[in-house]
């Protein structure tokens, strides 16, 4: 107060400095809570510091608290392969209803899919998780995977027992949760691509979908990878839903048909009930994992973006 | 020397988007191999006229059209005919430059060609096009370079090329130097003298000096309503109607 009437003459110029390290101070904070977080996991895991090495650590392919065994690969093999897979049902789909969207639904219809998008980000996972039990498993064990097994037998990803439990479930509950994410942001991204580039395309004699190829989607793209990115941090990190169809055994096995287990569903499911200090440890260890694996792509993604946004290639 | 024959023929064309009618009953011709210049204060039609002739009116939502346009004597808005179709014949260049972004200079150029199915190399239409927009010697030795690093004038040169590459046999052009400087804007005007001896150009310009200097046959549109229209010298010299003569002489506008 005092320092606002201290200087009457140039109030704004010291609102504007307020105001500027306001901002400083929350943009700060980001990092500090950041830091703050790997500190406090860092310090839990002191108990296995020197008794087993990092990288021992995430090549671990054991994971046995009652026999102090700890390897974090079955977790990090779970996340990725439920998460891809997430990406890979969700981002043609996305895709397709974004362009659905913004270059053919009548006007009417926009604001109805628009809703029903958004409603899907809105169920909370649990709910997700139960529909995957009661609906979708059922469903991938009677007829998905039969079907599947008939068709692509010959490939390792589609063999073994049909239970429903396991990765194909999981990534597909994942590919759902995430589709609202990639579609919205994708509907936005589609919608900033000048319609002078659709008119460009169009009288070069280009049909709707030709324009859409050739200028809309080459314009997109830097920005749909950024979608993709946001949908893959919340399939890394989904939790509940994972935990409740995946089957939760720590095991690394190439059928999509197979139990297996991921980083943040383990730490969920056996945070309570770890004893030892070392299990604590190691469920610390694996928290730090699943962040470092979310910085890594990230970066890995930026870095995608940056090089999409550069590359002027053909695309036709 | 004969008069030429007319390659479109507008018959009291109607445009109405949605309650509004920014065409009414337009009535004119324009003869082939000559460039035709659309003029006439904001808002008067000008650019709807010229989208009306490749359909490119249909992507606003509710645009209704009445009347007729014959292009070498069929209807264009005939149910039989495709706009896809109609747009290779008549191309158009905007306002803003608009190559495609992410692709070179080479690739816009040939992007018509890959469009249309036309394989094979490319590279020999692809210069000669650039050689007719009198882009080639600045753009050669980049060709793989982006498109959007060539200047704003070298762009719009770009966009004429690319419009050209599907051999249309009308080009139109929707105020094609407005955001260009002088000089850029000179490049261009020369090109559109050069480019009438294969092409049937119609150019809407809200610039009345270049009007005079680029065309053939001059259209004054006023209010949705086509004023007069003929020989562009008698145009800006002599018109017939008082509200040419105030427009042309800068009364209004």
């Amino acid at each position: 107060m005092d320092a606002l009437s201290a200087s009457p003459h140039r109030p704004r110029n010291l609102g504007d400095r307020l105001w500027g390290a306001g901002l400083v101070a929350l943009g700060g904070a980001v990092a500090v809570v950041a830091g703050v977080i790997v500190l406090a996991l860092g310090r839990l895991t002191t108990p296995l510091v020197g008794r087993v090495h990092l990288l021992e650590f995430i090549k671990g392919q054991d994971w046995d608290p009652v026999a102090s065994s700890f390897g974090a690969l079955p977790f990090i093999y779970g996340t990725l392969v439920t998460s891809l897979l997430a990406i890979a049902v969700a981002l043609p789909i996305s895709v397709g209803l974004a362009i659905f969207m913004v270059e053919i639904a009548p006007g009417r219809l926009r604001p109805v899919v628009s809703f029903l998008i958004e409603t899907l980000a809105a169920i909370p996972s649990v709910v997700y998780g139960l529909w995957g039990l009661f609906v979708l498993v059922p469903w991938l064990r009677e007829s998905v995977e039969p079907a599947l097994a008939g068709a692509f037998g010959f490939l390792p990803l589609f063999q073994g027992p049909q239970i429903g439990l396991g990765f194909l479930a999981a990534g597909l509950i994942l590919a759902v949760m995430i589709l609202p994410t990639i579609a919205s942001v994708t509907i936005e991204v589609l919608k900033t691509v000048p319609v002078t580039l659709r008119e460009a395309a169009l009288v070069l004699g280009a049909t709707r979908w030709e324009a859409i190829r050739l200028a809309v989607l080459p314009h997109a793209r830097a920005g749909m990878l950024g979608a993709t990115l946001l949908g893959l941090g919340r399939a890394l990190g989904e939790t509940m839903a994972v935990t409740m169809v995946i089957g939760n055994t720590p095991e690394i096995r190439t059928s999509l048909f197979a139990t297996g287990y991921t980083l943040p569903a383990v730490i969920a499911n056996e945070f309570a009930e770890a004893t030892s200090g070392e299990h604590v440890a190691a469920l610390a260890g694996l928290a730090l994992v699943l962040f470092g694996l979310s910085i890594l792509l990230n970066a890995v993604a930026r870095l995608l973006v940056q090089a999409v946004k550069a590359a002027t290639g053909s695309v036709g | 020397m004969t008069a030429p024959a007319d390659k479109i023929a507008v018959e009291r064309l109607t445009a109405i988007f949605g309650k509004t009618e920014v065409l009414r009953s337009v009535t004119t011709s324009i003869p082939a191999m000559s460039v035709t210049a659309i003029i006439g204060p904001s808002g008067c039609g000008k650019s709807t006229f010229l989208r009306c002739l490749n359909r490119m009116h249909e992507l606003t939502p509710g645009a209704r059209v009445e009347g007729s346009i014959l292009l070498d004597g069929q209807d264009v808005q005939g149910r039989d005919v495709d706009p896809v179709h109609l747009r290779r014949r008549v191309g158009m260049v905007f306002q803003r430059p608009n190559p495609f972004p992410t692709m070179s200079v080479l690739d816009n150029v040939s992007s018509g060609l890959r469009l249309n199915g036309i394989k094979g190399d490319h590279q020999a239409t692809v210069e000669q096009c650039l050689r007719q927009a009198a882009l080639w010697d600045e753009v050669k030795d980049r060709l793989r370079a982006p498109a959007i690093s060539l200047s704003g004038g070298q762009q719009q040169r770009l966009c004429i090329a690319r419009a050209l590459a599907v051999a249309p046999e009308v080009l139109l052009m929707d105020e094609p130097t407005s955001a260009l400087d002088p000089i850029a804007t000179a490049k261009v005007e020369d090109l559109i003298h050069e480019l009438k001896a294969r092409y049937t150009i119609v150019i809407v310009t809200h610039n009345m000096q270049q009007a005079a200097r680029v065309s053939d046959q001059t259209a004054f549109l006023y209010m949705g309503e086509l004023v007069e229209v003929g020989a562009t010298e008698q145009i800006f010299t002599n018109p017939r109607e008082p509200r040419t003569e105030d427009y042309v002489t800068g009364k209004f506008g």
